[in-house]
């Protein structure tokens, strides 16, 4: 019995070491700053959503869209939880275009909060040829589409460094020592006091890379913090009525002359 | 099966039982008799009708949110991970449910082969549970493509190619399987249609294969025949019933666990890429249960070859029940049997293991030698094992080696061990 236990646990073990032992080629080992929403209790830092978003909106949304959200996620529970109005005024601040009208004719009108973040670029193709030929990956679920996830993100933001000898560059590609094969067509996007923020923190890289991470993480998984709250007490009503039911079992289980 | 006749005590269950006797088969499964000695590998029958349902449902719920369209599918995903409520739940509890149904469903399998479940006059619920097991693998590949990602896109073109490995009408096949020249909207479109259709040929196959148990009645860890009912039995309800329920506690603590606090561990971070046709994955690997096959395919040099040892390695699993023709079923009372088990199932993780790396160098090796093991294991070992093992004398009654019977000291021990 146990040795068939050991056997399965080191079976679903072994599957799920797997996609992680060839992750990167020649990058490094993604670095953790310790994030505020893994494990158990996780939840988001506030703070840091909203200071996240700042550097999303005027650094990377320059070329990276995220249309899977809208500008009404932003004052969700679990989120950065901007106030409604907070929300109505950044939604007006972005030209959606919208139509027909009545006339038959398309047009443009100030953002809603119902409205889907507005994209960069009208499309793939011109995001493309716009950025040398790399296409800028759309942010929405970013982080759950890398390997390594929040700490790989994070890394990569403050992994730029100068080529080492005998490696040549073309020109728009950098080196970044986390970034499979260390070519990225990205230039480094982050430096110091690119933001200015609104609650005076200061903009330094490794905290404008831990916010925007953690902004991104949000973005991927917006009902996280609702998922862990129902997942422990879950796990909490599973197992008290686990216990009921063993004790039910052995008092049935007794008037029987066998082992369970 | 029980063949007393049951008459219901009120006027109107009588009426209806005489016209469609469902009380009578109420009463049947109650009453159902169970070997008593049935260990917690005994459970995963239960747990494994309680996945089906749970996949079933939840995949209704999506289905109502889901867009089967190749523009519009990986949106549709987002959609009901962000605005559906509860969504996040449902689609969490649907992708890893396939992880928990292949778990159960893999140990449910070994607990045969350990036991000897599949031997006559089990063979039909082997065969049953087999035709499953294939259809499982059908549904939970297609349903892998169904989100539109980088991994569902890449998984189905480099599956659906296998069979363009069939000589002169391989190419014919795939473009009609694909519905077009490559893999795209009306592929998806139709493995959405049989994604939904799968669930439910499985459910009518799993009533047949209860049906089919219930004519012999449960293989028991001694792998004896049973007087039944006796002694030695149990009513299914409520003693079978509790225990199967403690274990299917005990099995969703384990399934919560993946839900609310690893739900993408057991995915590809790929597939949270939308597919592009245009970019290749560096890796393209298919989900964990379905390496050990993938690593065969893989190890064979030639396509066709390979194709045709994937497919012989599940049918080799069909035959099993004329493979293995020793009278004794339990591995308990099999010592050469039981260490060549212990063997299978090592090289089943080995193929596991290398089925996720590339197919070079040491791996290729590895496979290659897993590979060979795997069918020498059923078609050598186990026929030469079914003439030549000296097998332990087995008891006559589970109570009997309780009361100090006849059986050897040994095989006392060796029992008291394993239950």
């Amino acid at each position: 019995m146990k040795r068939f236990l050991i056997i399965f646990f080191f079976l679903i073990s072994i599957n799920l070491i797997h996609p992680f032992s060839f992750a990167a080629e020649k990058a490094a080992k993604p670095m953790s700053p310790g994030w505020s929403f893994k494990g158990f209790f996780g939840t988001f830092d506030r703070a840091s959503l909203q200071r996240g978003y700042q550097v999303y909106t005027e650094v990377c949304a320059s070329c990276h869209s995220m249309k899977h959200l809208s500008y009404r996620n932003l004052s969700q529970p679990g989120g950065p939880e901007f106030s409604e109005d907070q929300v109505k005024i950044i939604a007006s601040q972005f030209e959606v275009r919208d139509g027909p009208n009545d006339d038959g004719e398309m047009f443009d009108r100030p953002g809603r909060p119902s409205d889907n973040f507005v994209s960069p670029y009208a499309n793939d193709k011109e995001a493309t040829a716009a950025n040398g030929g790399a296409y800028p990956p759309d942010m929405s679920v970013l982080v759950k589409a890398r390997m390594g996830g929040a700490d790989y993100i994070y890394s990569l933001l403050l992994g730029y460094e100068e080529p080492p000898e005998g490696i040549s560059l073309d020109d728009g590609v950098y080196y970044n020592k986390y970034m499979a094969g260390n070519k990225i067509k990205m230039s480094n996007p982050l430096s110091e006091g690119i933001v200015e923020y609104a609650d005076g923190t200061k903009a330094t890289e490794e905290q404008m890379a831990k916010d925007v991470t953690t902004f991104l993480s949000w973005t991927a998984e917006p009902h996280l913090e609702e998922r862990h709250k129902i997942g422990f007490r879950a796990i909490v009503y599973l197992i008290i009525i686990t216990i009921l039911v063993y004790f039910s079992m052995k008092k049935i289980w007794s008037r029987v002359e066998s082992e369970i | 099966m029980s063949n007393h006749e049951y008459t219901p005590s009120s006027k109107f269950g009588k009426w209806f039982n005489d016209r469609l006797p469902l009380l009578t088969l109420g009463k049947h499964l109650t009453d159902y008799p169970t070997p008593k000695n049935l260990n917690y590998w005994w459970t995963f029958g239960g747990i494994l009708t309680f996945c089906l349902i749970t996949q079933i449902v939840t995949g209704l719920i999506l289905a109502m949110h889901y867009v089967a369209h190749a523009d519009l599918a990986f949106g549709s995903v987002e959609h009901i991970m962000r605005n559906v409520n509860y969504g996040w739940l449902i689609r969490y509890t649907h992708a890893n449910g396939a992880s928990m149904f292949f778990l159960a469903v893999y140990i449910h399998i070994f607990r045969s082969l350990y036991y000897g479940s599949y031997k006559s006059p089990r063979e039909i619920i082997w065969i049953l549970g087999m035709i499953i097991y294939i259809l499982m693998m059908a549904a939970a590949f297609m349903g892998y493509v169904l989100p539109w990602g980088q991994m569902s896109f890449w998984g189905a073109t480099v599956i659906t190619n296998l069979f363009s490995a069939i000589p002169l009408i391989g190419e014919s096949i795939v473009t009609w399987l694909w519905g077009g020249y490559s893999v795209d909207n009306p592929t998806l479109t139709r493995f959405f249609s049989l994604h939904y259709l799968i669930p439910f040929l499985i459910l009518g196959l799993v009533v047949l294969h209860i049906w089919a148990l219930h004519v012999p009645g449960n293989n028991n860890p001694i792998g004896i025949d049973l007087k039944k009912p006796s002694k030695d039995t149990v009513p299914f309800h409520p003693y079978i019933v509790i225990k199967d329920l403690f274990a299917l506690l005990i099995f969703l603590i384990i399934f919560a666990f993946f839900v609310f606090y690893s739900p993408n561990i057991l995915g590809h971070a790929d597939n949270y890429i939308e597919a592009n046709p245009m970019v290749t994955p560096a890796h393209i690997v298919p989900e964990w249960y379905l390496l050990p096959f993938y690593a065969i395919l893989r190890s064979v040099p030639d396509k066709l070859l390979g194709v045709i040892a994937m497919f012989g390695a599940l049918f080799i699993l069909v035959i099993l029940p004329w493979l293995d023709t020793s009278r004794t079923r339990s591995a308990i009372f099999r010592p050469l049997y039981k260490q060549f088990y212990w063997f299978l199932v090592a090289d089943v993780l080995i193929l596991g293991y290398v089925g996720a790396m590339p197919a070079e160098g040491i791996y290729l090796l590895v496979a290659r030698v897993a590979t060979a093991y795997y069918f020498a294991h059923f078609l050598i070992i186990l026929p030469v094992l079914s003439r030549k093992e000296k097998v332990l004398d087995v008891p006559l009654s589970i109570t009997e080696p309780v009361l100090g019977g006849s059986v050897s000291a040994s095989a006392l021990k060796q029992k008291k061990d394993k239950l």
